[in-house]
């Protein structure tokens, strides 16, 4: 068998396992059987590390990049075709795909750049925000959810001062701060529906309803949610794609030079300011898309969605997939969002396993889950 | 050597402050075109300070900086390496994590197309830059070292120290720059290996024309072989002018730093 021909069928093979067993996380209810799954799922990574295969399948996908990317997307339409008629599982999916694109967002800002933001849940905030205010008007719906970044960027603005002129633990609490404020504000703003919160209309593509059920024949009635799930995949996939465009970039090399380096960046011409500004604000535009949709999905929104501790969630799928690592940001995001949904048992003691968790993660593998690799400006060439 | 004498760089009365001590006490100097001056004295008597007030990282406190005819003494860093002022550090800053190929390319910002919209929608042209920059900064590197050149997409980190001077290096050389500011460049280094590579930097300069080049060592045998000029600091002081013969067997130079009796 030719290398290629088995690269591919490494690929083809590793796209299926993984759609099986998400589709088998998802469905199955039992806490015991969970467990046994994650515990049979955490033995093979580990086994597989320790004997050099997965060694030897990062090999096979990054000979193959493109047949990777399809491969998963094909994979992701797998899982969601399964469910297709289940409300619940969708509506995860669509959460974990959410997650996701706020959580670019944060990598271009401290993945890529260095600089921390604490304040994610508040952007994504605004997007919600947006989508509810302008959910009523005759904007159009796609122009809401880009608006929400727009204005989740705007927003950001105000913060643009503190954050160039901060650094580490001080840049931190600004935003800290800044996410604070946004809930408090949100609480006694009347016009914003004050603590109890505003609904928000649902997404509607040229009369196309998102919140209908789809009734395909009889006894087939897809669930509405799906039209979420779909949305949502094409956005991950658009931001996949312009996030691997910066990061394979010129544009990408700066925001690693200023992370790295300030002094010997200034030092060969980077304006710091200059790429520190553009992260935070592309940063804040994703997570504000991302928000819009999903406040469209809820069709509810109040301030206590976007608490610290929100911050936090999104600070730690970061964290645990791996500064900068874009399928480190899906993995990390799937674990996080699906793992308290699923163990019931851990709802209460979320925040406390979390905190373990991130503590191992620091400690024992500080470059996360699926660590970033090298930047690679065109797949597969060296030269 | 093309020797026209035109003035490089020149530092009038420059002066630094660092509380109540004065690291950079009115510094006069001139650099002319294609040369390389040696820049000597006991440790914290204002060589690397004065690197650091010329590339625009600390600011001066009294005097000015000339460079090819601006003055240049208040402008920040990114704005001196477009005149083309580049440096080396005393202790290696490279990006670790980062390639060799990154850490070259960070080197030549100022000749790469920054434009946000060229960078996400112009794959096609931003990828012949790419190879077009590659095969440069490969050309340069090969210099240096033919084996290094094969390596491009390692991590810098998994180097050794020479190999890492001499990526410092190229990334400094990678923008033609005019002037060439080299902290230390032996440190840490045996002498063969200075040696090595302070001829490969040699071989560099009769490439880029009219490069001058300010080179700050306490490897004396390196000092001597290649500088055309000395100029020795002590407590921020300039205290003596001239080629390196003259300057070591200056009196005031050898109770300061030569450790005379």
């Amino acid at each position: 068998m030719t290398q290629s021909l088995k690269d591919k069928l490494v690929i083809i093979l590793l796209a299926a396992v993984i759609a099986a067993f998400s589709i088998t996380f998802i469905a199955i209810e039992e806490q015991v059987e969970i467990f046994a799954l994650l515990v049979f799922a955490a033995a093979l990574v580990l086994g597989g590390a320790k004997l050099g295969i997965t060694a030897s399948i990062a090999q096979s996908l990054a000979r193959n990049e493109r047949l990777m990317n399809f491969a998963f997307i094909a994979a992701t339409i797998a899982v969601v075709f399964w469910f297709r008629e289940d409300h619940f599982p969708l509506l995860m999916i669509a959460t974990v795909l959410l997650y996701v694109i706020a959580c670019c967002g944060l990598n271009i800002q401290f993945g890529f750049t260095g600089v921390v933001n604490f304040a994610g849940a508040a952007f994504f905030g605004v997007g919600c925000y947006t989508a509810a205010v302008l959910g009523d008007t005759s904007v159009p719906l796609l122009l809401v959810i880009l608006l929400g970044g727009i204005i989740a960027a705007i927003v950001g603005s105000v913060l643009i001062i503190p954050v160039l002129r901060t650094r580490g633990h001080y840049a931190a609490v600004v935003t800290i701060a800044f996410g604070l404020l946004f809930r408090t504000f949100l609480e006694v703003n009347d016009t914003l529906g004050g603590p109890q919160g505003l609904g928000v209309s649902g997404m509607n593509l040229f009369g196309w309803d998102f919140n209908n059920n789809i009734e395909i024949s009889e006894n087939l009635e897809i669930s509405f949610y799906m039209n979420y799930v779909v949305l949502a995949l094409i956005m991950v996939i658009l931001t996949f794609v312009l996030m691997r465009r910066i990061e394979r970039s010129w544009i990408g090399l700066n925001f690693d030079a200023v992370r790295l380096d300030e002094t010997a960046a200034a030092c060969f011409g980077i304006d710091i300011k200059r790429w520190k500004i553009v992260a935070f604000t592309l940063g804040n535009f994703l997570a504000g898309t991302a928000g819009a949709l999903y406040a469209m999905m809820l069709g509810f929104i109040a301030p206590s969605n976007f608490a610290f501790s929100d911050s936090l969630i999104l600070v730690s799928i970061v964290l645990l997939g791996g500064m900068g690592s874009l399928w480190g940001t899906i993995l990390a995001a799937g674990l996080v969002v699906l793992l308290p949904e699923k163990l019931q048992v851990i709802q209460e003691y979320r925040f406390l396993i979390y905190a373990v968790v991130m503590i191992l993660i620091l400690l024992f593998r500080p470059q996360g889950i699926l660590p970033r690799g090298l930047r690679a400006y065109i797949p597969g060439w060296r030269g | 050597m093309a020797q026209q004498q035109e003035t490089v760089l020149t530092f009038r009365g420059l002066t630094r402050r660092f509380g109540g001590v004065i690291a950079l006490n009115k510094f006069d100097m001139e650099l002319t075109n294609g040369q390389i001056l040696g820049l000597i004295g006991p440790n914290g008597s204002g060589k690397t300070t004065s690197f650091n007030v010329l590339t625009g990282i600390y600011e001066a406190n009294g005097g000015s900086i000339e460079f090819l005819g601006q003055d240049i003494t208040s402008w920040p860093a990114q704005k001196v390496y477009e005149a083309g002022v580049a440096r080396t550090f005393q202790r290696s800053r490279l990006c670790l994590e980062l390639s060799i190929f990154d850490n070259i390319m960070i080197g030549n910002h100022k000749r790469l197309n920054q434009g946000l919209l060229f960078n996400i929608f112009q794959r096609k042209a931003l990828k012949e830059q790419i190879q077009e920059n590659h095969e440069e900064a490969r050309k340069l590197l090969k210099i240096f070292d033919p084996a290094l050149a094969e390596k491009m997409f390692d991590p810098v980190g998994s180097l050794r120290m020479i190999d890492r001077r001499r990526i410092e290096i190229c990334r400094a050389l990678i923008s033609h720059p005019r002037l060439l500011l080299l902290d230390e460049p032996s440190a840490g280094m045996t002498h063969e290996e200075t040696r090595e590579l302070m001829d490969d930097i040699l071989e560099v300069r009769e490439m880029i024309d009219g490069l001058s080049i300010i080179l700050v060592e306490h490897e004396m045998g390196m000092i001597e072989r290649v500088t055309d000029k000395c100029i020795v600091l002590n407590f921020g002081q300039k205290i003596c002018e001239g080629a390196y013969r003259d300057v070591a067997s200056d009196k005031l130079v050898q109770e300061a730093y030569l450790g005379g009796e």
